[in-house]
């Protein structure tokens, strides 16, 4: 209050407004009562999977979809897991092992370049990212079809390497990591380093991954989730069941259906099942999301 | 000397393996797919059973792909989709954002949470998610809209593909509300402070400061969302089954997943990403070409 009395000359007509009470209530109900009704649509879905993921094939169709009927977790999931021998445990394990791993692998590859690229000066660097850049901008699923004819020729289509190569590379990872690395490894530090006799490999494992741990902890949530929510590339790579992701499989039971209409239940209960883990990542991790983002647009 | 060599031998170690990576899984298959998309595959002899060869053939898979009026209409039906859908969802993931990041806002982390979830359901899932909440039979909504004498088809031939883009926005525009609240969230604070003590009422600091500010971000967040539009594949691959009313062509993706898988046309496939891989490129591009001159003044 002081300042408005500070400066009267600037203060306009926003003063009147300021000092009456009942407009800020009625602004903070009108922004909570949007608030919710946004959060109703985006937790609708959800609350459907829930409490369907309770029901029978023939509840599903039966009753009302927004309320219980004849409730089941337990049974529905162990009928989940245990369906054609486990399968859909083992679809999960190879979620696990394609995110995990290309997640992981892809995080240090672009740490380095993006390390490489902010940090050294040579000859055409700008025109190295740049191209990187392109690479963020190609659409993923216009590379999966010659990708598959690529595998295909060299008799690896149908691996877990057809599906794990592509899987890490990240350019937008080395897009994020080079401008960290720019703004946040001092170029002092590096030089103390070398003058005390460090190698580069020494200085970027013992020093600079450790300052970028930020940036890659942001990079690796990206690669993990684009993994594992991905598609496209594991239907056109795999015809071995045994080989799917979640996605694949709860896609292949989907389809099934109008054959085998217990597989409505199990479709419903498996889509429960893989959306958990990422929910508790994403609640338990939201703080990391946000940083590197900034970086990553600011310059965009 | 012998610094600099070392400097630039040590970015070389640390470019590399990235680097060759990126050339087989990213540069590559550009130039495969261009160079598959040169060729055709001829049969000869009765009903082509006399065996078949590889041909040079140009342009020719262009120019069918371009006169096959399937794909230029799944062309034209995701960018009718994108006109639509790209600005919706960063229109409301804009204002999520600035509604959480205002001063009247309560429950902020729960909100924002909620609002996050969609993010963590792989886009099958979410496809299939929705399928059921569209399916009448199963679905409560319908149920309900009928109990209210409302006659709804969410899989009409006119109402599927805004279903389809319901079922993006619900994914993505919680994750676009992130970007934004990080980019706000960079501003300093004092900014609005010396903007309201100069008198500067809510809509007035919004206006002036908060969506000046995000602009980069906003261009990052439109620009992603062009090229996911583009790849439109797993919603309509997912919601097929249960319309008539999605076919094998129904966005570009699909279409040329179907003249590969199905028809066995590998070549002209390649044709059609090729094809959708430039038009993300130009729409990008040239996206970014046109804030970036308004930049200047």
């Amino acid at each position: 209050m002081t300042a408005v009395v500070d400066r009267p000359a600037t203060v306009q007509s926003g003063q009147t407004r300021r000092h009456a009470g009942t407009p800020a209530v009625r602004y903070r109900i009108l922004v909570t009562a949007l608030l919710a009704v946004a959060a109703v649509y985006f937790l609708v879905p959800v609350y459907w999977l829930v409490v369907s993921m309770t029901k029978s094939s023939s509840g599903l169709f039966g009753s009302f979809g927004f309320w219980f009927a004849d409730p089941h977790p337990i049974d529905n999931l162990r009928a989940v897991l245990t369906y054609d021998h486990g399968t859909y445990l083992r679809w999960f394990a190879n979620s696990v092992l394609y995110a995990l791993v290309g997640g992981v692998v892809a995080t240090l590859l672009a740490a380095a370049a993006g390390y490489g690229l902010a940090k050294f000066s040579f000859r055409g660097r700008e025109a190295v990212f740049n191209v990187v850049l392109a690479g963020v901008l190609i659409p993923g699923t216009a590379l999966a079809l010659p990708l598959y004819l690529m595998f295909a020729k060299v008799g690896m289509s149908n691996t877990y390497w057809s599906v794990l190569l592509p899987s890490m590379v990240s350019p937008f990872g080395v897009y994020l990591c080079r401008i960290y690395a720019t703004a946040a490894v001092p170029d002092g530090l590096l030089e103390a380093a070398r003058i005390d006799g460090a190698s580069e490999l020494g200085i970027f494992r013992r020093i600079v991954l450790r300052i970028m741990s930020p940036a890659l902890v942001t990079v690796f949530l990206f690669q993990f989730v684009a993994i594992w929510n991905n598609f496209f590339l594991p239907l056109v790579m795999l015809s071995d069941s045994k080989l799917y992701p979640i996605t694949l499989g709860l896609t292949s039971w989907f389809g099934y259906t109008d054959r085998q209409p217990v597989l409505y239940q199990y479709t419903v209960g498996g889509a429960f099942l893989s959306v958990l883990p990422l929910m508790v990542l994403m609640v338990v991790l939201q703080r990391y999301w946000r940083t590197g983002l900034t970086e990553g647009s600011v310059k965009a | 000397m012998s610094r600099s060599s070392r400097s630039s031998r040590a970015a070389i170690g640390f470019l590399a393996p990235f680097g060759v990576l990126f050339a087989l899984f990213f540069v590559a298959p550009i130039g495969y797919a261009v160079y598959q998309s040169l060729f055709t595959v001829e049969r000869s002899g009765p009903l082509g059973l006399g065996g078949a060869h590889t041909v040079f053939a140009g342009l020719s898979n262009y120019s069918r792909a371009l006169a096959d009026a399937q794909f230029t209409a799944s062309l034209g039906r995701v960018l009718l989709f994108g006109v639509v859908q790209v600005p919706v969802m960063i229109i409301g993931a804009t204002l999520l954002a600035l509604l959480l990041e205002s001063a009247s806002a309560r429950g902020i982390r729960f909100f924002r949470t909620a609002f996050f979830l969609p993010y963590g359901v792989p886009g099958v899932v979410a496809s299939i998610l929705w399928g059921f909440l569209y399916v009448p039979g199963i679905s409560p909504i319908v149920s309900l809209a009928h109990g209210a004498g409302w006659q709804v088809d969410f899989l009409s031939s006119g109402t599927v593909l805004w279903s389809i883009a319901n079922i993006a926005t619900w994914q993505f525009t919680g994750y676009n509300m992130l970007v934004l609240i990080a980019q706000l969230k960079s501003v300093p604070g004092d900014l609005y402070e010396a903007a309201t003590i100069d008198g500067a009422n809510a809509w007035q600091v919004v206006w002036h400061i908060k969506l000046p500010m995000l602009r980069p971000a906003l261009v990052l967040t439109t620009v992603f969302t062009i090229i996911g539009t583009l790849q439109l594949f797993s919603e309509p691959l997912v919601l097929k089954p249960l319309t008539g009313n999605i076919n094998g062509s129904y966005t570009p993706n699909l279409n040329a997943y179907t003249e590969a898988f199905q028809n066995n046309n590998y070549n002209l496939a390649a044709a059609e990403a090729v094809l959708l891989a430039l038009v993300a490129c130009v729409l990008s591009f040239g996206f970014l070409k046109i804030v970036g001159r308004r930049e200047k003044p």
